[in-house]
């Protein structure tokens, strides 16, 4: 219809239609094409949105944690939104440590106090997700390599983390993520 | 297309010449539904649902692409994964709603699409060919929807595959362990329902393949038309673009409005509450009944109940598959030299008072409840249906008089042919 | 050849059937088919009287009457009944809030397992929990109800003809057998764990009837429990159930439609303008 209604040229139609003829039919197929265009965007909404996270997968994005069990010096895995969650309880050397380095000589820096809740300065809370390319460090189990910073170490390209889970060697742009969480009690604390 | 007075293809400008050199693909779709085919100016309404069947298809394609990212085509999780894509999937459930009634949507397409050539019996030579890769695309159509509607693993799901495999139990001999072999087990299983998905998934890209062929072998003779004259001169046609195009859209139009109102309004009302059911292998639904569009060969089967000579069932499936399978003799049964029912006065009567209602009551039997009524009707509207194509068909050339036929297209839409009349408007003003 | 081939087997054809037809038309003059109390006394399903409010293209949740549906589904039809594919987030639709699904969550129980030593137990539910079925399994569920196993109720009113007043009927219906009924059909009697509902395809059905006496379930509305209120609330509640997008599908059906239209009569308007140049007959000149 498009290229039709181009072709279309001023004296054929004014013969029959008179003066403004040409104004009325083109405006006809420019309209009845645009509206085609327009519902078939319509129908392309769906199609992409079907692939967002579904809402089972979206009511999954909360997760309750017990932390009363961990140890100083211990950490458990935990799962959030199907990725592993790492919470560990410091132990007052490794606390030390971590406050002793100055934030200036840190990549991504942000003191402990930052990166914990208050009051519960001992609990870190952080993914167990490389923020080089998404490996899961080691160092949460018992016995695994903590790095030299004895906190986490990334055994996919060596990023090395301390004990606030800052990166401090390594190729990791940034330290590893500290999700949005709360202490619904002393006890136990809601990530997401 | 062969018409002498087709336009040419002519690049608009330097790169669509570079691309016509390279590979005519803009040749190619010019030439198939732009204005480099001329196609008849007398087309009904009628002559829109191919293109409609062909929308259809794309559109079958597009939705269950996407729905076969969200289902799971395990015995275990099949039917909780269709219900996750109705609740939990973002616009999961008109997706799916979509495809369902998109499925019914097709075949009455097709179904009008065939019965349009049967009336003007486009099978007819030089059409042959075009008729028989119809029939082999309706089988496909037919294959595909089966195995779709076993994806749900409701239990009409699982009933439906058990009695339609069950129909190859009747062959004597290889019959049983050709259904087990179909199944990969003794009643259908994962192994079923796997090899279901695969084949429903494949089958529409072969179903597309094939209409690529039924339309190029529709561009060697062109269309044909109510009046079942053959095109004799350029006033005879218009090009398919704009004319056809804008008929088209015009159609489609019409169409969605249908479609989506049963989407959004009744997408259950074709469908079969049993299937919300789980599949249960243990337990069979009180009316096996498969989807609307199946009836009519549904009543050809269970028609057959008595055992002459060979078992009932075995004629039910002989039946059956003969039912469709005589459409690929048809264009050698039918010896009229006159193709359009408009001027074949018998014909028409058995098409309309025959053959019509011979189908509705084969669809209405097909899908009721098993009575004595429904089984006497079914019994007779076969015996018709195969009277009508294998026997009336082929007789009834003999001894019809033909009414007379208009000289061409031109003069059966102007009341005369001379070039004259259409002169002076034969270009579009558009 | 092949029309004469055609017809030899068309004629074939025709004689199978027929004789089909005229085994089966003889054997149905000669043989009566005796009247049974399910054809004559089955009833088919009825609205309430005040209709459902979701009904039709216009149709919307009463959001009042689900929350009370579901207080009659969770204090009564939960005995026997699961809703696999209703987790306890999706109450959120019903108006209630975030914390409230929570603790409504919470008062259920579902199997989990003991974080410490790994053991099955059963656990307080959490919002992503679906609501559980009374009955580890098939197995368990027919021993306890006389063979009978109660179906899950997530799909309850699409699952069945005419599925939402089938349910309101059926749970409203249960009744003592007419006295005509016996009349006619002496022999006619309900086996024991029986009930005897008109709205059930073969009369007598294994379901006992839950919902037997007003005030059963105390509404936090304030509205009066009667057996048809009840019903009728449980019902709505079901049919959300089976499908939580229903209105949302009829919500977004009407713009679809009133644009299909619009954009119809823009095509029909171009296709003719298109055509008006071959078309003399319906030239205006």
């Amino acid at each position: 219809m498009a290229d039709t209604s181009g072709t279309a040229t001023a004296e054929t139609v004014a013969e029959h239609d008179g003066d403004d003829g040409v104004r009325r039919r083109d405006f006809i197929n420019i309209a009845a094409l645009s509206a085609a265009g327009v519902g078939a965007l319509g129908a392309v909404y769906p199609l992409i949105t079907q692939m967002a996270p579904s809402a089972d997968v979206l009511a999954e994005s909360s997760t309750d944690v017990d932390v009363s069990a961990i140890e100083p010096g211990q950490a458990i895995k935990a799962v959030f939104r199907k990725q592993p969650l790492f919470v560990r309880r410091l132990t007052p050397e490794e606390i030390t440590a971590a406050n002793d380095t100055p934030t200036s000589s840190l990549r991504d820096a942000e003191s402990l106090a930052d990166r914990t809740k208050e009051g519960h300065e001992d609990v870190l809370v952080t993914m167990g997700v490389c923020t080089h390319l998404g490996c899961v460090p080691l160092g949460a189990a018992e016995g695994e390599d903590k790095g030299e910073f004895g906190g986490y170490f990334c055994p996919c390209h060596g990023s090395q983390f301390d004990t606030a889970g800052r990166i401090r060697k390594g190729p990791a742009p940034t330290n590893l993520e500290v999700p949005d969480y709360e202490f619904t009690s002393d006890t136990t604390i809601r990530v997401g | 297309m062969s018409f002498p007075w087709a336009k040419q293809y002519t690049p608009a400008n330097d790169f669509t010449k570079w691309i016509d050199e390279k590979l005519p693909l803009p040749r190619l779709v010019y030439n198939a539904v732009g204005a480099g085919y001329p196609v008849p100016r007398n087309l009904s309404y009628m002559w829109n649902f191919g293109v409609l069947a062909g929308f259809c298809l794309v559109l079958q394609i597009v939705t269950g692409v996407i729905l076969a990212m969200h289902y799971a085509p395990n015995a275990l999780v099949a039917f909780s994964s269709t219900e996750h894509i109705m609740r939990n999937v973002n616009w999961g459930w008109m997706l799916r709603y979509a495809h369902a009634n998109g499925a019914s949507f097709f075949f009455l397409v097709l179904y009008l699409h065939i019965f349009r050539g049967l009336y003007y019996s486009s099978y007819k030579a030089p059409r042959e060919m075009i008729w028989l890769l119809g029939v082999v695309i309706f089988l496909l159509v037919m294959a595909t929807a089966f195995m779709g509607y076993v994806l749900p693993w409701g239990q009409m799901s699982f009933w439906g595959a058990k009695v339609i495999t069950g129909l190859f139990g009747a062959i004597p001999l290889v019959g049983e362990p050709i259904q087990i072999w179909l199944l990969g087990g003794y009643a259908p299983d994962n192994a079923a329902l796997n090899r279901f998905f695969s084949l429903h998934f494949l089958l529409p890209f072969v179903t597309a393949g094939v209409i690529i062929l039924h339309i190029w072998a529709l561009h060697i003779p062109g269309s044909s038309n109510p009046t079942g004259v053959e095109v004799k001169s350029e006033s005879d046609t218009v090009p398919f673009h704009p004319y056809y195009t804008a008929k088209d859209g015009f159609g489609l139009g019409v169409f969605l409005i249908a479609y989506l109102a049963m989407v959004f309004f009744l997408p259950n009302f074709l469908g079969h509450a049993d299937n919300y059911i789980e599949a249960n292998p243990l337990a069979t639904p009180a009316n096996i009944v498969p989807e609307w569009y199946f009836w009519p060969f549904y009543a050809i089967l269970r028609a057959f109940t008595f055992d002459f000579i060979l078992p009932a069932k075995l004629w039910g499936v002989i039946g059956m598959f003969a039912s469709i399978l005589l459409w690929f003799i048809l264009p050698w049964l039918d010896r009229s030299p006159v193709r359009s029912g408009h001027y074949r006065p018998l014909f028409r009567k058995f098409f309309w008072f025959g053959l019509i209602p011979c189908i509705l009551v084969l669809g209405y039997c097909g899908g009721a409840h098993l009575s004595t009524f429904t089984i006497l009707a079914s019994q007779i509207a076969t015996a018709y249906y195969f009277l009508h194509f294998l026997v009336i068909l082929p007789l009834i050339s003999s001894f019809e008089k033909p009414e007379p036929l208009p000289y061409s297209i031109t003069e059966a839409v102007l009341g005369s042919d001379k070039q004259a009349v259409l002169g002076e408007n034969a270009q579009p003003a558009v | 050849m092949v029309r004469l081939l055609a017809i030899g087997a068309g004629l074939l054809f025709t004689l199978v059937v027929m004789v089909s037809f005229v085994v089966d038309a003889y054997n149905a003059a000669t043989t009566e088919t005796p009247k049974t109390a399910e054809k004559v006394f089955y009833k088919p399903a009825e609205a309430p009287a005040g209709g459902w409010s979701f009904a039709g293209p216009l149709g919307k949740w009463d959001i009042a009457q689900l929350q009370r549906g579901y207080k009659v589904y969770k204090e009564v039809c939960s005995a026997c009944h699961g809703m696999k594919f209703i987790a306890f987030r999706n109450l959120a639709e019903l108006g209630y809030t975030e914390n409230q699904v929570r603790a409504e969550a919470a008062t259920w129980q579902v199997p989990g397992v003991d974080p410490a030593t790994g053991e099955a137990i059963m656990r307080p539910a959490e919002p992503t929990d679906y609501i559980p079925s009374p009955y580890p399994n098939d197995v368990a569920a027919a021993a306890a109800n006389n063979n009978a196993i109660p179906p899950d109720l997530s799909l309850i009113t699409k699952a069945r003809k005419n599925g939402t007043n089938y349910v309101y009927s059926l749970l409203s219906g249960y009744q003592e057998i007419p006295a005509e009924l016996t009349e006619q059909f002496p022999e006619f009697s309900t086996p024991f764990g029986l009930y005897y509902n008109p709205y059930f395809k073969y009369l007598n059905i294994a379901m006992a009837p839950p919902l037997m006496s007003d005030g059963q379930v105390t509404y936090d509305d304030g509205t009066e429990a009667t057996v048809p209120q009840m019903s009728e609330d449980v019902t709505a509640f079901l049919t959300w159930g089976a499908e939580p997008t229903m209105i949302k599908r009829k919500q977004t059906g009407w713009p679809v439609m009133i644009f299909l239209v619009f954009a119809t009569i823009l095509a029909w308007m171009a296709k003719q303008q298109i055509w008006s140049a071959v078309k003399p007959s319906k030239r205006k000149d």
